[in-house]
Parts: C-alpha cells; sequence; structure tokens
C-alpha cells in the first residue's frame, strides 16, 4: 500500500500516536500553567504582572528545540534521568503556558471594563465578578486563537526529534533510514500531521457554537 | 430623618483637574432628585460617587447612613442598596434575562433558585418584560435592554436608585417605555437620583432639579425653576437644551 509495507504504516501511525500523547501533555501542562499566568498577568500586583511577564518574555525568547535540550540536560545534570517524554512533555509545557497565558491574558483584557463595573454594582466580589460575568465571556473568545495554537502545539511537538523523543517526525525519519524513499515517507507523515490537525478546526467550530448559548 | 444622601462641600479631582468643587446636596428618603447640566459638568462623577465607585476627596457624603468620605465603607453593603443604571445598558450578554436578573440575588445574597425565579417573574413583570425572561440581550430592543437593566438592579430590592443617562443611547421612540418604567418607580416611592436631558420628564418627575455646572451645584429649585432660571448659565442652558 502506498509503496510501503502495512508494518512500516503502522510504524508511522504509532509515532502519530506518541505526537498526540505529547501534545496532550502540552496541553494539558500549558493549560494548568497557563491561566495563572494569564491571571498573573491582568493581576491589579505590580510585582505578580512582572514576574509572569519575565516568565512569558524568556521562554518566547528561546527556540523551542533549545528549550527542549534545556529541559532534558538541565535534568540529567541534576541527577534525573527521565524518559524523553517527560523531558519534552516539561518543555512543551513551559512553551505554551507561556503563549496560552498571553493569549487568554488577551481574552480576559477583550471583555469591556463596563461589565466588570457592572458586576461591581451589583455587589459581586471580586472572585464572582470574574467567575460568573468575566471568565464566560474571556472564554468564548478564547476558544478560536486556543485550537488555533493547538495546532501549533501539535505540529511543534516533532522539535522532539532533537531529544531522541519517539514521535511522529522521529519515526519518519527511522523509516527513511531504512527505505531510502523520503519523499514518500515524509508525504505520508504530513498526511498524518494533518489528520490530527483538522479535525482540531472542526472541533472548534462545535465549541464555539456551543459556548454561545452557555 | 436623616436624608437618603447628604453631600456637605463634596471634592472630588481626577489627578490635578477639580471635577465637584464643593458639592451640597440633599435627597430625602421618597425624593426624586434630577441632575441637569452640560456634558463635563460633573454630574456622572456626582452619581458615581453616591455608589463608591468613584471615591470623594474632600468634604463629606453620607448614603444610606454610610460615611463614604472615611474610605472604610463596605461597598458591597452599600452596593445592595444603591442600584445604579448606566447608559450603556452594560447587561451580561452571556446570560438571558432572566440570569442577568437572579445572578446578584442568588451570588450576595444566597437566594434559593425557585425563589430568584418568583423574584426575576416580579422584577421582570414590573418592567413590562416577563415574555422576555429566556432571551438573550442580544435579541432585545435597546429600550428593552435598558429596562432589563432597571430589572436587574430592582431584583437586589434596593433602597436608592441612580440613573445616569438612561435613555441617551436610545432611538426617539425607545425612550419612551423606559422613562415610564422609572414614573412608576417614582409613583410607588422609590428614592432616585437620576442624570438625564430630557427636560420635560425631568419636569414631571423631579421633587428637586439641580442645575450642575463647572462641578458646582448652580442653581437648585422645583420642576419651575426651569421655567424661570436666576442665573444667566441656567438660562442659557435652558435655551439651547429645550
Ligand atoms: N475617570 C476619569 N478620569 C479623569 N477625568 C475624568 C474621569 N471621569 C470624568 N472625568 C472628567 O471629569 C469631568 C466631569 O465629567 P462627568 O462627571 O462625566 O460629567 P457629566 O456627566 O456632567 O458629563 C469631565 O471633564 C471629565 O473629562
Ligand atoms: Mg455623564
Amino acid at each position: 500500500m502506498l509503496g510501503l509495507t502495512v508494518d512500516q504504516l503502522l510504524f508511522l501511525v504509532r509515532g502519530a500516536g506518541w505526537t498526540l500523547v505529547l501534545s496532550l501533555l502540552g496541553f494539558v501542562g500549558g493549560t494548568i500553567l497557563g491561566l495563572p499566568v494569564a491571571l498573573a498577568r491582568s493581576s491589579k500586583l505590580k510585582a505578580l504582572r512582572m514576574i509572569s511577564s519575565a516568565y512569558v518574555q524568556l521562554i518566547q525568547g528561546v527556540p523551542l528545540p533549545v528549550i527542549m535540550f534545556v529541559v532534558y540536560f538541565g535534568l540529567s545534570i541534576g541527577g534525573f534521568e527521565v524518559p524523553a517524554l517527560v523531558a519534552a512533555g516539561l518543555a512543551m509545557t513551559a512553551y505554551s503556558s507561556a503563549y496560552l497565558g498571553e493569549i487568554w491574558k488577551g481574552c480576559i483584557q477583550a471583555v469591556p471594563k463596563t461589565q466588570w463595573e457592572a458586576a461591581e454594582c451589583l455587589a459581586l466580589t471580586g472572585p464572582q465578578r470574574f467567575v460568573h460575568v468575566i471568565l464566560p465571556q474571556a472564554l468564548k473568545i478564547a476558544v478560536p486563537p486556543t485550537v488555533g495554537f493547538l495546532v501549533q502545539i501539535v505540529k511543534n511537538t516533532s522539535y522532539s526529534v532533537v531529544i531522541g523523543f519517539f514521535d511522529l517526525t522521529y519515526s519518519a525519519k527511522v523509516l527513511n533510514n531504512s527505505t531510502y524513499k523520503p519523499f514518500l515517507v515524509f508525504s505520508v507523515a504530513a498526511a498524518l500531521y494533518f489528520v490530527i490537525c483538522y479535525p482540531l478546526s472542526l472541533l472548534a467550530g462545535r465549541f464555539e457554537r456551543k459556548l454561545k448559548r452557555v | 430623618m436623616d436624608p437618603m444622601v447628604r453631600f456637605q462641600d463634596v471634592h472630588k479631582s481626577f489627578g490635578a483637574v477639580e471635577v465637584l468643587k464643593g458639592i451640597t446636596l440633599d435627597v430625602p428618603r421618597g425624593d426624586v432628585v434630577v441632575l441637569v447640566g452640560r456634558s463635563g459638568s460633573g454630574k456622572s462623577t456626582a452619581l458615581r460617587c453616591i455608589n463608591g465607585l468613584e471615591t470623594v476627596n474632600g468634604g463629606e457624603l453620607h448614603v444610606c447612613g454610610e460615611k463614604l468620605h472615611d474610605g472604610k465603607t463596605d461597598l458591597r453593603k452599600l452596593r445592595q442598596e444603591v442600584g445604579i443604571v448606566f447608559q450603556s445598558y452594560n447587561l451580561f450578554p452571556h446570560l438571558t434575562v432572566e440570569q442577568n436578573v437572579t445572578l446578584a440575588p442568588r451570588k450576595v445574597m444566597k437566594v434559593g433558585a425557585k425563589e430568584a425565579k418568583e423574584l426575576a417573574a416580579h422584577v421582570l413583570a414590573q418592567v413590562g418584560l416577563s415574555e422576555k425572561a429566556q432571551s438573550y440581550p442580544e435579541q432585545l430592543s435597546g429600550g428593552q435592554q435598558q429596562r432589563v437593566a432597571i430589572a436587574r438592579s430592582l431584583a437586589m430590592k434596593p433602597k436608592l436608585m441612580l440613573f445616569d443617562e438612561v435613555t441617551s443611547a436610545l432611538d426617539p421612540e425607545l425612550t419612551g417605555e423606559v422613562l415610564r418604567v422609572i414614573e412608576r418607580l417614582a409613583q410607588d416611592g422609590m428614592t432616585m437620583v437620576l442624570v438625564t436631558h430630557e427636560m420635560g420628564f425631568a419636569r414631571g418627575v423631579a421633587d428637586q432639579i439641580v442645575f450642575m455646572h463647572h462641578g458646582k451645584v448652580w442653581e437648585r429649585g422645583g420642576a419651575e425653576m426651569l421655567r424661570a432660571p436666576q442665573t444667566p448659565e441656567l438660562q442659557q442652558f435652558v435655551a439651547t437644551d429645550l
């Protein structure tokens, strides 16, 4: 099939599976860390704003493959021999938290100030204003850019090849080394990446329609 | 009995600019006080001081028995007693009309779900929008949205209502329905301070009209004041604004 054996195809599919796993790690970790970053970035406290801003600048100022190296070798120098998946997962977490934090900060600030004021005038507490009035509106605004960024996460997991993590790109590289059919192998890999990313966009549309009525 | 609101020589500045230059004004319980004046004369600022959205820099401001000038007021408690409605409605777009109205009673006053629903039905009937409970704000006209905003404030059972040019953003044919709601509230004895450019309405509803000019109470009186202005400033205002 396609000039590749079923086993060879399955080899790529397995790589794609690990790409998905790493993407999920990056997104979940990025969300857990990115939410506090977004909150800190829009905080009233200057110290919080400065620390979170420094974090975002730092991560955004370093290429992802270098973050991968730093995490991987940093952990091993620190005496932690971790699997490449863990190192890549941590690196993806750092990377996506900085970008998601920045995206979500923008979404929180995109809700008009008059909404805060209206909630304040109804005697809601600060956290109640945020949870019941601002957050639902910010979430709706956040869906398209967040899903757009999910696609970035999936594609950028391919940098984990630099620390030898077995993802889709890595499996394609290995397969090419044994088949010498680079165009074919990487075209199949490209198709697999597309198959992962395209449904994400479809999902985005669904969420958006649903959120509209929540 | 103490007045609901008492301004005593209240000053308010934004940076170096003094916007309220010594306001003295009483709002007796059950009265309707209408603030009129040119844009920039400090009407909104005065109104926003009453519910603590702006803090005063000098003088004394008593609202519902609280001393707002000492900076120690529990603002959340104050805002359960003082409702405010703005020109731009500011409804919560992600919530239905009913949810808009019940959010604060449920979260702040811890009213139960069933009671909250009844409360919503009551205040929505008051503004004539019972059939819109399940609509979203975007599905309503401007006049309807503004009436929902009034209902949302009323649901907190306030002792005092503030209205800041609530019909200014509306098409002329929609102002009537909103003004009628306010008139009915006045008849029911609600204490109100309102800023408006509708002079006919002001004359009809006001117990006291206050003309503000350059951050000061320039002239005040009953409804007849607008017919016989004492100061050239009010004369000019009346001539251009009526
Ligand atoms: N938050 C603010 N910061 C700085 N200046 C303000 C602020 N709010 C109002 N002002 C200024 O205070 C003056 C009075 O404004 P306002 O009370 O809104 O007047 P009015 O409601 O009578 O039009 C205006 O010159 C306005 O520019
Ligand atoms: Mg104003």
